[in-house]
């Protein structure tokens, strides 16, 4: 009984995920004007030679500390949990 | 510890591998790449070491302690130069059009220049140094923790 | 490659990309299974965002030594490296724990490594 339950709202959620692929915007026609601005004034604001480096580090650098805070994290999870006992004597 | 014939290629293939992760860091704002990608190179090149040569050997000179001094210094530079533009905004770039990195490369496409960027290099510089050393230190506990416990069964 | 792709499919690669990392989230019973799901998840959502951002017939947003057409969108692109940072973290720290849950307990079925029992 519960598997079935189970099975049906799995089927339901595929199925709306299949009718978003269907009635979203066509494939290569992006609604976007952000980008039109970022692509004109990289060059004279930042003075990079590549959009995505520019956005990365300039336009949006608060993302990017906060991702090098969530690496810290890892990290430390990582290396505490491998710890070993000294004997001592 | 692998045969003599693995050894003696994997230490000369590690030159390579190292040299081509710091250029990938350094030419950031020109081509694709980054500190991110840089980073995972360098540490691929570690894992390299480290299948070769057993990870037991690799834990006599390079310690956790090392690696942990090189992430934190990472850091430490990236908030610096966060705060180093504070007279307008918090990540302000000051470099553009001074001394240091401060060309500006001229409109459509174009060879590009090393000197131009503002502070992108040196935070592509600091991120880089903190991929390198989180992933290597991930990389080296695991394997340590793996053989010790097949020495205790 | 500049001719038109019919009925979105790479929308529709991620719907299937999805539906499979759910399918396997809620039936596997094996722990190291149920890690490899949620991976395909976080890939499929990467792969979503990219496909966000494609103009017909753009080239890569960068202006050293390129031809002088449309360019794609760069934004999408700068979040989805995030992302995959943020992948690799959390992949690392949950098969750290799958190695200490069988060093404990013994096995790595999700049912026989129950501590808290009601």
């Amino acid at each position: 009984m519960r598997k079935i339950a189970i099975a049906v709202s799995w089927g339901i959620f595929v199925a709306f995920l299949i009718a978003t692929a269907f009635l979203i915007h066509p494939f290569g026609y992006p609604p976007s004007e952000m980008d039109d601005y970022i692509i004109e004034n990289t060059q004279s604001e930042t003075g990079a030679n590549s959009a995505v480096t520019a956005v990365v580090f300039d336009y949006r650098g608060y993302d990017t500390l906060g991702e090098a805070t969530i690496l810290f994290a890892a990290v430390t999870g990582v290396v505490m949990l491998f710890r070993r006992k000294k004997k001592e004597k | 510890m692998m045969s003599k014939i693995v050894r003696t290629m994997a230490s000369l293939l590690i030159l390579f591998a190292l040299i081509y992760g710091l250029y990938i860091i350094m030419h950031g704002h020109l081509t694709p790449g980054g500190g991110f990608q840089g980073g995972a190179v360098f540490a691929s090149g570690v894992a390299l070491l480290i299948v070769a040569f057993g990870s037991n050997n690799i834990h006599k000179s390079l310690k956790e302690h090392h690696l942990s001094v090189l992430e934190s210094s990472g850091a430490l530079i990236f908030i610096g130069l966060a705060f180093g533009g504070l007279a307008i905004v918090f990540f302000y770039n000051f470099l553009v059009g001074s001394l240091m990195f401060g060309h500006i490369p001229p409109s459509g496409p174009n060879p590009g220049d090393l000197w131009t960027g503002g502070v992108i290099p040196f935070m592509n510089i600091a991120v880089g140094l903190k991929v390198l050393a989180g992933l290597s230190a991930i990389l080296l506990v695991m394997a340590l923790a793996t053989t010790i416990m097949e020495v205790e069964e | 490659m500049t001719e038109d792709i019919p009925f979105n499919v790479p929308f529709l690669a991620v719907a299937v990309m999805v539906g499979i990392a759910f399918y396997t989230i809620i039936s596997q019973r094996n722990l190291i299974k149920l890690v490899m799901g949620l991976s395909i998840l976080a890939s499929g959502v990467n792969l979503f965002l990219i496909t966000l951002g494609y103009r017909k017939g753009g080239v890569a947003p960068i202006y050293t030594h390129t031809p002088a057409r449309m360019m794609v969108l760069p934004v999408p692109q700068a979040l989805t490296l995030t992302s995959i940072v943020i992948a690799v973290a959390t992949l690392a720290l949950m098969l750290s724990m799958v190695i200490h849950i069988y060093r404990h307990t013994g096995s790595t079925d999700s049912e026989k490594s129950r501590i808290m029992k009601g």
